[in-house]
């Protein structure tokens, strides 16, 4: 055995223990945590396999910045964890079996076939490096996924503000453009009142300008 | 398959044990809305993991950088999902005060 399918075996035993106390923690401040460390021995896996940017924008990405925010929710909301295990054990056998019968059916498929073990690296990685390689195909060949991507981002970041946007009941905020767009006769209203008093005989000579 | 050599198939079993205990994760946590989330996270990490072993052991004429590509959009399609769906957590807990997926009959399905 040598050192690399040492480092495999660590590192994948770790990611399936930290795997597993995700899915059976007590509280999900430990979910989140054994998330965080399953990831970090996803991206070591994937150094294995000499994808170096993809590890490192793996922790970056997802140890930094979703992981950070999975915390946030859970510390945020007001949580009773009280109940989170009812019916835990009920559903353990029909989970367990199901979970058994996927595995089954993967590794019958995976244990006849897919014994490649050689991988000749590529010249072109070797002189470049991986991360250089990546942005070459990135920004010519999948230049417009890239920027459908990026819309996606936007898209994302737009509804999450506006799912999670609320106005305050008691702001005495004024809307400037609201101000603006008023006109008088929002404002002003301009009512015809029928005289309730009678008007002075006309001819009389007190009017004024009429005598003389 | 032998233990001493890491080959293509050690790296599609250790991705589909791990699709198959999040799946058993999302069975488990019918409770807990954000242990879901994560136990789809773990899925898609299992996918990942094999598009990241299939590009490396492909043969030397093959584009190999296709499958690394791949990962890099699942992950900016993941980071957009859970974003999305941890303000829906928050306007759901806002609204229902619970996170409890079994309480969620309104629509009577």
């Amino acid at each position: 055995m040598n050192s690399t399918a040492a480092l495999f075996y660590v590192f994948s035993s770790v990611l399936l223990f930290a795997a597993f106390r995700v899915i059976t923690a007590r509280s999900t401040v430990h979910a989140a945590l054994f998330l965080v460390l399953s990831f970090f021995s996803a991206s070591c896996l994937w150094m294995l396999l000499r994808a170096e940017f993809l590890a490192i924008t793996l922790v970056l990405v997802y140890v930094g910045a979703v992981m950070v925010l999975f915390l946030f929710v859970v510390m945020m909301l007001d949580i009773n964890s009280d109940n989170f295990r009812q019916g835990f054990w009920k559903s353990l056998p029909l989970a367990g079996a199901i979970g058994a019968a996927i595995a089954l059916q993967l590794a019958l498929v995976l244990m006849r076939g897919f014994q490649v073990s050689s991988s000749t690296p590529d010249p072109r990685e070797v002189e470049l490096g991986n991360t250089k390689m990546l942005g070459i195909e990135l920004y010519t060949e999948y230049l417009y996924p890239l920027q459908i991507a990026a819309v996606l981002l936007l898209v994302a970041i737009i509804a999450a503000i506006v799912l999670t946007l609320r106005e305050r009941k008691d702001s005495r905020h004024l809307d400037a453009s609201e101000q603006v767009r008023t006109k008088a006769s929002d404002r002003l209203r301009i009512v015809k009142v029928a005289p309730t008093i009678t008007a002075p005989k006309s001819g009389s000579g007190d009017t004024p300008g009429g005598a003389a | 398959m032998t233990l001493g050599v890491i080959t293509l198939g050690h790296y599609l079993s250790l991705g589909g044990i791990l699709f198959a205990l999040s799946v058993i994760g999302v069975f488990l946590n019918r409770r807990n809305l954000i242990v879901l989330l994560m136990a789809i996270e773990l899925m898609l990490l299992a996918v990942n993991m094999n598009f990241v072993a299939f590009s490396h052991y492909l043969p030397l004429e093959a584009d190999r950088m296709a499958g690394q590509i791949f990962v890099f959009f699942i992950l900016t399609v993941a980071a957009a999902e859970s974003a999305i769906g941890l303000a829906i957590l928050v306007v759901l807990f806002r609204n229902r005060s619970s996170i409890d997926v079994s309480k969620l009959d309104q629509l009577k399905g």
